[in-house]
């Protein structure tokens, strides 16, 4: 799904007009664009939080040629799945693998895993948060 | 920034009611889980795009015991900021 199918898709079911379904999007996103960009974090019950995460700079190289290049200070956003949306993100997974047996328990042990690592805030703390850098 | 936040920004914006504008927040936030939980990927151009992925069983360890235990296979959400969103925030 792409913007313009949200957007068609909400015109729908709201029985609104493309151009109000466009402007309230559009809106949304904007705003939360603009509250990134103040460092404010944002958290929508149900589906996730973003914050915004500083990075100093360093000095790294390029991997193919060796040089070294000065990677600026950034900031990038990261995105927390919130629990409704992440249990039900993983719904079919259980479906899939088929496996019945002590399901729950790891679940559970993870939930520990996770919060440890992620040393009480809320952040990102995943393997795979695709490039970091 | 939270959902009520929103929702002002909306009623204040448009024509909309604030009951209205939290209905049509809600809309919107419904059609983005539905195609996530459908493994669908939503790619809002400008911002970023969420995707599932799937993810294989590994082995990990519960850092406080050392036990090792299975991390079962799973699918995850993750977000890739746009370009645009991380000039934004680099401006």
């Amino acid at each position: 799904m792409n913007k313009s199918d949200l957007i068609e898709a909400l015109a729908e079911r709201r029985k609104m007009t493309q151009k109000e379904a466009d402007l309230v999007v559009n809106l949304v996103l904007d705003g939360m664009t603009d509250a990134l960009r103040r460092g404010e974090r944002i958290e929508i019950r149900g589906f996730g939080s973003l914050i915004v995460k500083t990075y100093d700079p360093y000095i790294g190289r390029n991997p193919k040629t060796g040089e070294q290049v000065q990677v600026p200070a950034k900031r990038l956003p990261f995105f927390k799945v919130g629990k409704e949306l992440k249990e039900r993100v993983d719904g079919r997974t259980s479906e899939l693998t088929a496996n019945g047996e002590g399901g729950d328990e790891m679940d559970d042990d993870d939930l520990t895993d996770e919060d440890v690592l992620d040393d009480g805030a809320d952040e990102h703390a995943d393997d795979d948060s695709s490039d970091p850098v | 920034m939270t959902k009520d936040d929103l929702v002002l920004l909306i009623h204040e914006r448009t024509g909309f009611s604030k009951v209205e504008s939290a209905e049509i927040l809600e809309e919107i936030l419904n059609l983005l889980k539905e195609r996530l939980a459908d493994g669908d990927h939503v790619k809002l151009s400008g911002f970023g795009k969420f995707q599932v992925s799937q993810k294989r069983a590994r082995k990990g360890r519960n850092p406080i015991t050392g036990k090792e235990i299975e991390i079962s296979a799973r699918r995850v959400l993750t977000f890739k900021p746009s370009q645009k969103l991380r000039k934004a925030l680099n401006a």
